[in-house]
């Protein structure tokens, strides 16, 4: 019998999902801490995704008004950068908008750009994990959640259950697909192809506990040079996935992004589901045999 | 970029290799930005989570099928064991009907069909999708089982066995869909997962019951009448309670095509019930028509409910704006 992980997670919050999940001798949990404080927009990532994992092309549709062309994740968008224009400056940079040449656009209070690579979260509790009937979603020795191609028979399960919006599929292939933190080259000693190609460690891949470490310092720094609405998102082990393998510093509420503000693992409230469930098959049992006894003839 | 390795001992080799920059001394930190500077919102309208891949025919339809043929389990072994033949027989029968076209729309749904029996690899008490493809693993079979024996007369004391086996699964086939789709993201399912149990078992005993009152005479239809009023008045009592629990999300039940759905479900419903308590006893046409308005009220509102957890997937103000609630009564 193979048992999900997740509520075991759940009781022993905090601890390592690998050794959690059985692996005796883990290496240390590996992550993402996407830093979008310093993303240019590039799309690197995107691209270098899909080149190493092989991940087809699935449409090039603009979003609203935005320089986005690939709108969201999924099946086939394993990284997502967003492009969000708003009126508003970063911190105190000054553009040629508040110098007055763009004054009908940007008017007098400037003018930003917020672009933030999306990816899978790798979550501590992970709903996708959690919920596949095959087992073909499982935990990795790092930490991290992949999908194992040669077993999803892409019952479509996962896609809803995660919190997040990151697991698709791919409609011409019938399979979901996502994600792996590029399984293949962690395994042999590489790291992720979109952090290997991200021109401004905007993507920085690590121990997670390091990365922790480094993020909460970054968004010192940013509060002490007057970005106070830099926070850090999906870092906090007591979140409602039990904390992201890949977390961000976001500069504004996490829905600008397109990112839940509070997610949580629908799994955490399975048990009342199943208890539920028993009761109600009970009512039924109790409610069908009472039309029995009785019953005119 | 940096040139770092990742080995079984940790991370090796060289760290970013730069402090980015915070423009802190450009302007003299002069513009101190108020987070109420930037609208609260979505991105572009785009859904949050991803919608259900499901298709509605299969998957809302095995809801209403396999419903239907956990009740019609039950009410089969119920009328065996109380001596009423013909009602079990037709039960029986429906209930095998039902499930295999369960099975048909389930394997259908599936992006790769052929690899329906991966779903046997494992068993997950985390999947209720796992958990149910067990109980129907069992529960088909008996189903099978009985009605061939029923048909053919061969081996009829297993057969009855098999038929009360089914009709004691019967409520665990017609409850566990609640839990799947309630084990999900999706706002409009996830909020009602206290509710939906029990809204999906009176949903059920109505469309079986209903069957019932279609396909058996009215020497033995007794069963079924005070069925389709339990199972009719146990559906509309749970849909009230999970409306109330579903907050601001309660719109997708009551607007655009769930809301149609749901509603018409909801008369069906109740005149099903009143025709199956106040005239299903005398007459046979009125019997018919009660059983009839019961099983498209819990097609209906399978499809409504269905429909409403797809409305609530794609808009993204409704996965936001409870947790932005939930958020904000913890901040106090």
């Amino acid at each position: 019998m193979t048992m999900g992980d997740g509520p075991l997670n759940i009781m022993l919050r905090g601890g390592d999902p690998a050794t959690e999940a059985g692996y005796a001798d883990a290496p240390p949990r590996m992550g993402f801490f996407t830093d979008t404080s310093v993303c240019i927009g590039c799309k690197a990532c995107e691209v270098a995704c899909k080149e190493w994992n092989g991940v087809p092309e699935d449409g090039l549709d603009w979003t609203g008004w935005s320089h986005d062309n690939s709108q969201g994740l999924g099946a086939d968008t394993w990284r997502h950068v967003a492009f969000i224009e708003q009126r508003a400056p970063v911190g105190g940079h000054v553009t040629n908008f508040q110098r007055g040449t763009a004054d009908q656009v940007g008017g007098q209070d400037g003018f930003r750009w917020l672009m933030s690579s999306d990816v899978c979260k790798h979550c501590t509790d992970a709903a996708c994990l959690d919920v596949c009937p095959t087992g073909a979603i499982f935990r990795t020795e790092f930490g991290t959640v992949v999908v194992q191609a040669d077993i999803c028979n892409g019952c479509g399960y996962c896609v809803p259950a995660c919190p997040y919006g990151v697991l698709d599929k791919r409609e011409d292939d019938g399979r979901i697909f996502k994600c792996t933190l590029c399984y293949d080259r962690l395994e042999v000693g590489q790291e992720p192809a979109c952090a290997k190609a991200c021109p401004t460690d905007s993507i920085q891949f690590g121990e997670l506990e390091e990365l922790r470490a480094r993020a909460g310092h970054r968004v010192e720094q940013l509060h002490e040079a007057g970005v106070i609405e830099a926070r850090l998102y999906g870092h906090d082990p007591e979140d409602g996935v039990g904390g992201d393998g890949a977390f961000f510093l976001l500069l504004d509420e996490p829905e600008v992004y397109g990112l839940p503000p509070d997610p949580v693992v629908t799994t955490r409230d399975l048990p009342t589901m199943w208890k539920r469930v028993g009761v109600a098959a009970g009512v039924m049992l109790a409610a069908t045999a009472a039309s029995f006894v009785g019953a005119a003839r | 970029m940096s040139d770092e390795a990742v080995t079984r001992e940790g991370q090796e080799g060289a760290r970013p290799g730069r402090e980015a920059r915070t423009w802190s001394g450009v302007n003299g930190g002069r513009r101190r930005p108020e987070p109420t500077d930037h609208t609260r919102g979505s991105y572009y309208g785009n859904s949050i989570i991803n919608p259900p891949v499901w298709e509605e025919r299969d998957i809302a339809g095995y809801l209403f099928a396999g419903g239907l043929a956990g009740a019609s389990s039950l009410l089969a072994a119920g009328a065996d064991l109380t001596g009423r033949p013909r009602l079990a027989r037709r039960a029986k029968l429906c209930a095998t009907t039902a499930i295999g076209a369960s099975l048909a729309a389930l394997i259908n749904d599936l992006g790769r069909p052929a690899r329906f029996l991966n779903m046997l690899r494992v068993f997950k008490p985390t999947s209720p999708m796992s958990v149910g493809v067990w109980i129907l693993f069992v529960y088909a079979p008996l189903n099978v089982a009985g009605s061939a024996s029923e048909l053919t007369g061969i081996v009829p004391r297993l057969g009855r066995a098999a038929g009360v086996g089914a009709g004691l699964l019967g409520p665990a086939v017609s409850s566990y869909t609640a839990a799947l789709i309630a084990d999900t993201a999706v706002p409009a399912w996830h909020e009602g997962h206290r509710e939906m149990p029990f809204l999906f078992v009176g949903s059920a005993a109505s469309a079986g019951a209903g069957f019932g009152l279609l396909a058996a005479p009215l020497a033995e239809n007794a069963p079924a009448r005070r069925m389709a009023l339990l199972g009719a008045a146990g559906e509309l009592v749970a849909e009230q309670l999970l409306e109330r629990r579903l907050g601001m999300v309660v719109e997708t039940m009551r607007e655009g095509t769930a809301g149609r759905r749901l509603k018409v479900a909801k008369a069906l419903t109740v005149a099903g019930a009143l025709g199956a308590g106040a005239l299903a006893r005398r007459s046979r046409v009125a019997a018919a028509l009660s059983g009839g308005a019961l099983l498209a009220a819990s097609a209906l509102t399978r499809f409504g409910i269905f429909a409403a957890g797809m409305a609530s997937a794609r808009d993204p103000k409704y996965t936001v704006e409870p947790q932005r609630a939930r958020l904000d009564q913890h901040s106090g």
